[in-house]
């Protein structure tokens, strides 16, 4: 039982930190200090640069095997990778193409698929964004709506999807659609393709409550798309989507970034007077306590990957622990600003860097244990497949 | 990087739970209780015989040379069964002493009897004032020619009434919360001058209050040096409040297993109450408790062995602020979704309510260890 690196993984370490900081500009660092990224501090046009730049070197999607373009990484080299990228404050470009689609079509896709897009995720040429929800489908998302109805060789959708991260950046969307709206609910939905100016696909931005476009619905009025854009067989989407969810809750406990953020959060408490504010020091201490367990328990499980185990219901875990966290230290930093948590969307920053946007990530950051499946839903699913009740 | 246990550790650790489980359930733990010193010498000497004893302690010595880690794999087992003898006093703690501070003649007389189970010890290091303040030392150790003549009263010293040997912080230079000027000495739980008030405790052991009135010891019982005990003594407890949060995970393993049985068996309104929505949130809280707890364990059980001190502080302090939350709720948690059964005497669950509600006591609050880590990392 040892934590420690071996030579070859710090030799790595000290490879992935040479890179960063030779290729990461002083805006997106600065950003990263801020606590803010796209939608606050980071432009989307920063963004898509950065995203270049790490897809020509080859780690835009760090968790791919070679065969398909990516790094091959082990699970402590992309551990390391990951820890090493938020200390240096590198922002991962949000990519749902190499967090979702990517895993989905390795497993499910047909060879013309595969040779189709994921070349296309891995030099970010196609901004893939992910069409789930529904106006009357959230946790219950097996209750979805929009129909697919075959005519021809192709599906014609109708319906609408919400809450579509980046829909208005996007090219391409993954879709889950209804084929079936007869037996089980389950049975019915499919998994589709589809390029963002299709006819008949209108795109409305929703504002959240941070003040800022990340969020949109998606209405789809006769959208005609090809079936040969079906992954795996009609029917057969939600076998895709689920094994997807467990994909991105294994990715989402975001211990390298909250690790980066308690960092920032000491240098703030000391930088702005909370040095000797014991109740502060208490709540930073308790936050960094839950890290500490959480990194731990990250371990364990990677240790189980390693070893070859799938990642589990135990995942929704580190979802909920770990979203829960990402709130607590973004509620630390609008805490200690004080009156400057007041001005909103300012041209230039009333008062200190680092509370520019406390309030806006703190606010955006509500949706963290909302998405991906609520907290209460991961409650559900642990209750039911972990403790078998 | 690897969390997985070498054969020899998974060895040591399924050898524990089978004893447990074979051995130990609650009837036999209960029988022991009405006992005079509530707990088995022929268990212990099995302890010793199977090598428990010794785990951690040096080869050399007839220990088995592990660590933190084999300590941890004992106690979460002794922790599910609630073991009454004094493993933690004698072997964890005043072991530690003895193997860290002791010289190489006391290690050589005091450790192979301690390893074969024919010596106990136990550790006077706590004073009166109830706030955890181990270099807080009242009791005087005044040196007299080739002698010490110790004066002064200790209160809680858990497992001494069973101890053949007592290990005392006295105070031989310093004022009274000087960490520096303290001294250990090892002195006969019978020496004349010794007096022993000895009570139960509410985890089924016995302690005990001890007065030493012109208590003669000689130079050569003195571990380490004169003055620089208190390295010493919180290296051990360092060593011991990492095995109190591994022993308490087991407890809290024992008691969510228990509640979640419980809920899947007891039926109201019809229904099993597990099919309730609110009580199974709850035991998912309690399982996430559970095993964030033991990764905190895992932690220091794997920091506290480092040389850097700060390394092993703020792993101590922090698996005992964030065990001790994880335990409260636990502890609760089980008492409250037994209902009136939970209240009982008769059920285990209630045992390991005490029990755990005495970990977050032991060595040092949750609050306190709370502050310290946000001292250490501010």
């Amino acid at each position: 039982m040892d934590i420690d690196y071996s030579p070859e993984d710090l030799a790595f370490r000290q490879e992935v930190k040479d890179w960063f900081e030779a290729n990461l500009t002083p805006d997106l660092k600065a950003a990263a200090e801020s606590g803010a990224d796209l939608g606050g501090a980071v432009s989307i046009d920063q963004m898509v640069a950065w995203a270049k730049k790490l897809s020509e070197k080859g780690w835009l999607a760090p968790s791919w095997p070679k065969k398909y373009g990516g790094p091959g990484w082990s699970t402590t080299q992309l551990y390391i990778f990951n820890e090493v990228r938020a200390e240096v404050g590198a922002p991962m470009p949000f990519s749902m193409g190499v967090a979702m689609l990517g895993p989905a079509l390795m497993k499910f896709g047909t060879p013309e698929q595969k040779d189709q897009y994921l070349p296309k995720i891995l030099s970010f040429e196609d901004w893939w964004c992910q069409g789930y929800s529904e106006p009357g489908a959230g946790s219950d998302l097996a209750s979805l709506k929009l129909s697919a109805v075959p005519d021809g060789d192709d599906y014609v959708l109708n319906g609408s999807k919400i809450w579509t991260t980046y829909a208005h950046y996007a090219n391409r969307m993954f879709c889950l659609v209804r084929t079936n709206a007869e037996g089980k609910k389950q049975e019915g939905i499919s998994f589709i393709l589809l390029d963002m100016d299709t006819p008949g696909l209108d795109i409305r931005p929703i504002i959240s409550i941070d003040g800022a476009h990340h969020l949109n619905q998606v209405f789809f009025d006769n959208v005609r798309v090809p079936k040969r854009n079906l992954v795996g067989e009609e029917g057969q989407g939600w076998t895709v989507a689920k094994f997807l969810l467990t994909h991105e809750r294994s990715s989402i406990s975001g211990v390298a970034e909250s690790t980066a953020n308690i960092k920032r959060i000491r240098r703030i408490a000391r930088e702005h007077g909370y040095d000797d504010d014991l109740q502060m020091q208490l709540k930073i201490a308790s936050s960094d306590l839950d890290l500490m367990a959480l990194r731990y328990t990250e371990f364990r499980m990677l240790s189980g990957l390693e070893s070859g185990q799938v990642p589990g219901a135990e995942s929704s875990m580190l979802k909920i622990k770990g979203t829960e966290l990402q709130q607590a230290i973004s509620e630390l930093r609008v805490d200690m600003a004080g009156h400057y948590a007041y001005p909103w969307h300012a041209d230039t920053a009333v008062g200190p860097e680092d509370f520019r946007y406390a309030t806006q990530v703190y606010n955006f950051g509500r949706a963290s244990t909302i998405y991906g499946g609520s907290s209460e839903v991961q409650y559900g699913v642990l209750a039911k497949m972990v403790l078998g009740l | 990087m690897d969390l997985s246990f070498s054969e020899e550790q998974l060895l040591i650790k399924e050898s524990v739970e089978k004893f447990i489980e074979k051995d130990y359930d609650f009837d036999t733990r209960n029988k022991l209780l009405e006992t005079e010193e509530r707990f088995s010498r022929s268990n212990w000497k099995s302890f010793a015989e199977l090598g428990w004893l010794g785990v951690a302690l040096p080869e050399e010595f007839g220990g088995f040379d592990g660590g933190p880690v084999e300590t941890m794999l004992v106690m979460e087992a002794f922790g599910s069964g609630m073991v009454l003898e004094p493993y933690i006093s004698s072997v964890v703690l005043s072991g530690s002493i003895i193997n860290l501070g002791g010289s190489a003649e006391q290690k050589k007389a005091l450790l192979p009897p301690l390893m074969e189970g024919d010596l106990l010890l136990a550790t006077a290091f706590t004073e009166k004032e109830p706030a955890y303040a181990p270099a807080t030392v009242s009791v005087k150790a005044e040196k007299q020619g080739d002698n010490y003549i110790i004066n002064g009263d200790k209160v809680m010293v858990i497992d001494a009434p069973s101890a053949d040997k007592l290990i005392v912080s006295a105070r031989t230079a310093g004022e009274a919360t000087d960490p520096s000027g303290l001294s250990l000495f090892l002195v006969d739980a019978n020496a004349p001058g010794i007096t022993l008030a000895g009570y139960n405790t509410m985890d089924g052991a016995r302690a005990a209050n001890i007065t030493f009135a012109n208590v003669q010891v000689s130079a050569s019982d003195l571990i380490g040096e004169a003055g620089n005990g208190y390295e010493t003594l919180s290296r051990a407890i360092e060593l011991t409040t990492a095995a109190l949060c591994a022993h308490a995970v087991g407890m809290m393993q024992s008691a969510y297993q228990a509640t979640l049985d419980y809920v899947k068996t007891r039926e109201q309104f019809g229904v099993p109450i597990g099919k309730f929505q609110v009580l199974q949130h709850r035991l998912v809280d309690m399982y996430m408790a559970l095993e964030q707890a033991r990764s905190m364990v895992y932690m220091v059980s794997i920091d506290v062995a480092s040389n850097d001190a700060l390394t092993r502080q703020k792993a101590v302090s922090g698996a005992k602020a964030y065990v001790g939350k994880c335990a409260r709720l636990i502890a609760q948690d089980s008492v409250q979704i037994h209902g009136g059964v939970g209240m009982t005497e008769e059920l285990n669950v209630g045992h390991y309510f005490r029990n755990l509600t005495l970990f977050c006591n032991a060595l040092g609050s949750t609050d306190y260890h709370l502050k310290c880590y946000a001292e250490l990392t501010k």
